[in-house]
């Protein structure tokens, strides 16, 4: 703190210059340009005071009431100026920011934070400059390169200066600013130099930027191929959470289960209820409702997929068109209920702070944080499945009883108990999809309509009665489905996959994987 | 054989039940009212923009019968769910025309809901108030359009990100549902921005179906596109696609400062189960916005507050929003009651005579006139960009009310077409 208190100091000079009141209001209200003015004129002399005025601003916390300005934080007023407690007047109004003044705002705070203690800090600054170059700033940059110690920030000033630079009037120098630019690996560069080889006059700083464009898109290749392939692996890790439960119903036991969806549906309700309860009960815990829902989610499907099992299925083995209009019937009877109960429109599931956001691996590629959460909890969704049905006593009774039933009853296993078992664990995992997918989509009566041809498509396309087959088609579909999308746009995306499936289908009923031996014809 | 053929009947007959037992209908109470149709998707994806444009409409309507009602009678509503299912649209129009015979039909959100409409209130010389901003290229004698047309909407947002204010953009990607109004829509736009020396290789045209929910691609491509130029993003994503659009935005770290969205078909409604924080900036386009302060929309949501609370409204009940179809619907619903009591009738025919030149005191701040020719509002346009709390912030108006212009000029072939529907 005293070094930036001293740094700041030094920047000040001579003339060192708290924030004044009239500054603080020139930057609040009036017309953009006279209040960019203002703020150009408050940061060439900055305080800290000024940079704790800009945060105010950036963060929507600056009311003005009566021409003055107050700073607002948690429901006290405070004068920016003297820092005094002050009253908020009920007329108090918010000030208006645009996407304009709101840069203007971050490049200055960027500014200010070029000279902070914390590395991090500075690398932020020099990337926002980078981002936003500005001549007047160059002073500031040449002051922060030359006390600059930190490797990785010093490339970012080098870089953000030769931004600057780029748009000089010597050519020498904008020739020099290119070749500095062709290091960069951050896209926002490709955008400037796209900027300035629209105007550029001079022939040899056109060829230096044409090289500086190739180079750092040759840079950045590697994120978009990357990026491209996480999109398909994100939508078919979401294919497979969808399509996991269907293939111990459909897929193991033979139903023809048209209320699958539905069951996701009740999951994602699940959930939802769950976040009502805890930000009515639990406000401090709220981030880790998605844990306790996750439980609630299966067991709340599993029920009711155990008592639909129990009352109405049981009855109905072996007569599949009788299943299938059946279980058609139980899912309009499922979305009219929950209508019922939570209102035709859907309901808002929030994301927890900890699914927002996104990882940045690569300067352009950038994962969010709730897709790849949900990859990762496909994958462990699907290793608990496996292992429940190869390893455990109950699996092994589910594989026996789908496999040959008589035999099975023969052997002393209760056949119509184990039935309500794996049916009820199908409609558990459909359960926990819905829960994934109230992370990433809407929540509404309707969810479980639009995932339940992709779930069919994912289970019949892999092999009716295949773990395995499931887990290839839903990635491979995943995949597909987004390169193509990238190529021919969502529409025909859609159509392209469908129309593969039926060609796929009527030259390979059995699916990918084919189920090998007796059980076959069963 | 036959056994199937069975089946196939059964499903047939269960199909149809379940269709009609979706719907519901208020049924008469009092022989001596008027009737008055409400057509709103009560489920299905436009559930979200619609289900309250049927409470605003039911709203105005107590109001109204609280006033006495119009001509000595009450006004008796019949709600009809059409389930975002376009040919049902069609259908339930029929019903409310020839068996409840209603007087006027309150109702449709999206385009390709009015154009399966349009035909059955036609023959039956019906009598529809379409409330949501459009495409344009439309004009019936049995409509009123008291949303925007492209000219008092779409072209306007256009113009302000083109200025210095809106970030001056050069490239634009036009992003849409794929129906007949972002369709229509960037057509028109795309004809108006190479009027203004914009390249076809700087315009990006796509569209997603309705309920898409993935977005990653398309957020990904814009990404890409805009380090070509700065790049604004021109939204006619209608529906609950919105919500995993605007979050696929802002997970994927899209500033509004870099590449600024503006939406024609998202609202303070539509934002409601979105998280905001990350959206602070994008931009919508409309002619109401609730954050706008006057008299007449205190007086508006002050009311809608107090409705929603004594009918239990899901949502609203604990936080009422207001947003511009719901002022659409209301500045309708009155000017047909006002225009009804100056035919003295409700006549289709003499209360379209009578509507020419309505005006009613708008809840956005101006005088709303329906032109005396064209069956459209004169509306000012907002520009408002989005806020933390999910309400809007407006950044740029116009000057005063602008004059629908339904055949847009930027479509070709509409040189010359009357402003006034075409007698046949």
């Amino acid at each position: 703190m005293t070094r930036w208190a001293m740094v700041v100091g030094m920047l000040l000079t001579c003339n060192a210059h708290a924030l004044t009141a009239d500054e603080a209001l020139g930057m609040a209200v009036g017309e953009s340009d006279a209040r960019i003015q203002s703020l150009a004129k408050a940061v060439a002399q900055g305080d800290d005071k000024t940079a704790a005025y800009l945060q105010a601003l950036a963060d929507d916390a600056v009311k003005v009431a009566a021409g003055k300005v107050l700073v607002v934080r948690g429901g006290k007023g405070f004068d920016p100026v003297t820092g005094q407690v002050a009253e908020v007047p009920p007329e108090a109004e918010d000030v208006m920011l645009n996407n304009r003044f709101r840069g203007e705002i971050d490049t200055a705070l960027a500014a200010l934070k070029l000279f902070s203690t914390d590395a991090a800090l500075r690398q932020q600054a020099a990337l926002a400059l980078l981002k936003e170059p500005d001549a007047s700033r160059l002073p500031v940059l040449d002051k922060a390169l030359a006390s600059e110690k930190n490797a990785a920030v010093l490339t970012l000033l080098q870089q953000a200066q030769a931004a600057v630079l780029l748009t000089a009037n010597k050519a020498e120098d904008r020739l020099q600013a290119a070749r500095t630019l062709a290091k960069s690996r951050q896209p926002e560069v490709l955008l400037l130099l796209n900027q300035q080889l629209g105007n550029e006059q001079d022939a040899a700083v056109q060829s230096a930027i044409k090289f500086a464009v190739s180079k750092v898109q040759d840079g950045l290749r590697w994120g978009d191929r990357l990026g491209q392939l996480f999109t398909g692996a994100s939508l078919g890790s979401i294919l497979l959470l969808v399509a996991l439960g269907l293939a111990i119903t459909y897929g193991l036991m033979g139903v023809i289960n048209m209320a699958h969806g539905e069951l996701m549906m009740i999951g994602a309700y699940a959930t939802y209820v769950v976040q009502v309860a805890f930000r009515n009960y639990l406000p401090g815990a709220f981030d880790y409702y998605l844990l306790a829902a996750m439980p609630v989610a299966f067991a709340t499907s599993a029920g009711v997929g155990a008592l639909l099992e129990r009352s109405i299925l049981k009855h109905l083995y072996g007569r599949p068109l009788e299943t299938l209009l059946a279980t058609w019937g139980i899912s309009l009877v499922l979305m009219q209920a929950v209508r019922s109960l939570f209102g035709a429109q859907n309901v808002g599931v929030e994301n927890p702070s900890w699914m927002s956001g996104s990882i940045a691996v690569l300067p352009n590629l950038q994962l969010p944080w709730n897709r790849v959460l949900i990859i990762g909890f496909a994958a462990a969704v699907l290793l608990g499945m496996s292992l429940l049905i190869a390893k455990t006593r109950l699996g092994l009774f589910v594989r026996g009883v789908t496999q040959n039933r008589p035999m099975a009853s023969c052997m002393g296993i209760n056949t119509a108990r184990i039935d309500t078992y794996a049916f009820a664990l199908g409609s558990g995992i459909a359960g926990l999809a819905g829960c994934a997918l109230s992370q990433i989509g809407n929540v509404g009566p309707d969810l479980g309509q639009s995932y339940i041809v992709d779930s069919f498509m994912v289970v019949v396309l892999g092999g009716v009665g295949q773990l395995a087959g499931t887990v290839y088609a839903a990635l491979g579909l995943g995949l597909v489905g987004k390169l193509l999308e990238g190529w021919t746009g969502a529409v025909l995306a859609k159509i392209a996959v469908l129309v593969f499936i039926i060609v796929f289908i009527q030259k390979r009923p059995q699916g990918i994987f084919a189920m090998k031996g007796r059980s076959a014809e069963a | 054989m036959i056994n199937r053929r069975c089946n196939l009947k059964t499903l047939a007959l269960a199909a149809a039940v379940a269709a009609g037992s979706l719907t519901f209908t208020l049924q008469a109470q009092a022989a001596d009212t008027i009737k008055v149709g409400v057509l709103h998707s009560l489920s299905g994806t436009m559930a979200i923009s619609e289900t309250v444009l049927k409470d605003t409409v039911l709203m105005a309507i107590d109001e109204i019968n609280a006033k006495g009602g119009v001509l000595g009678k009450k006004l008796e509503p019949v709600v009809v769910d059409p389930a975002s299912n376009w040919p049902l649209f069609a259908e339930k129009t029929k019903q409310l025309l020839t068996q409840d015979k209603v007087s006027v039909i309150f109702g449709c959100w999206t385009s390709v809901s009015r154009k399966s409409v349009l035909p059955v209130v036609e023959e039956l010389n019906g009598l529809l108030f379409y409330p949501v901003q459009y495409e344009g290229e439309e004009l019936s004698k049995n409509v009123f359009y008291t949303g925007a047309a492209p000219n008092q909407q779409a072209i306007p947002a256009v113009d302000y990100l083109m200025s210095k204010e809106g970030g001056a953009a050069k490239r634009w990607v036009l992003l849409g549902t794929d129906y007949v109004y972002p369709r229509t829509t960037n057509k028109i736009l795309r004809a108006y921005l190479k009027s203004k020396g914009v390249k076809e290789s700087d315009i990006d045209e796509k569209y997603t179906p309705f309920g898409h929910s993935d977005y990653q691609t398309i957020v990904a491509d814009i990404k890409k596109f805009s380090a070509g130029g700065k790049t604004a993003v021109v939204s006619t994503i209608n529906g609950d696609s919105n919500v995993p659009f605007y979050k696929e935005l802002g997970n994927a770290g899209l500033k509004a400062k870099d590449v600024p969205v503006v939406a024609f078909s998202v609202g303070e409604e539509e934002l409601r189960g979105v998280d905001t924080k990350p959206l602070v900036g994008h931009l919508a386009a409309w002619n109401y916005f609730m954050s706008i302060k006057n008299p007449a929309n205190d007086e508006f949501i002050k009311k809608w507050s107090a409705y929603a609370k004594a009918k239990n409204i899901a949502g609203h009940k604990d936080k009422p929003l207001t947003n511009d179809p719901m002022e659409a619907t209301y500045i309708g619903i009155n000017m047909w009651k006002q225009a009804v009591e100056k035919a003295k009738t409700t006549d289709v025919d003499a209360v379209i005579k009578a509507m020419a030149g309505q005006t009613f005191k708008a809840p956005s701040g101006i005088t709303s006139k329906m032109d005396e020719k064209n069956h459209h509002l004169h509306k000012s346009v907002f520009i408002g960009e989005i806020k933390a709390d999910g309400q809007f912030n407006v950044v740029w108006k116009t000057p005063g009310p602008v004059k629908a212009k339904p055949w847009s000029p930027f479509i070709a072939g509409n040189e010359g077409k009357a402003d006034e529907p075409v007698k046949k």
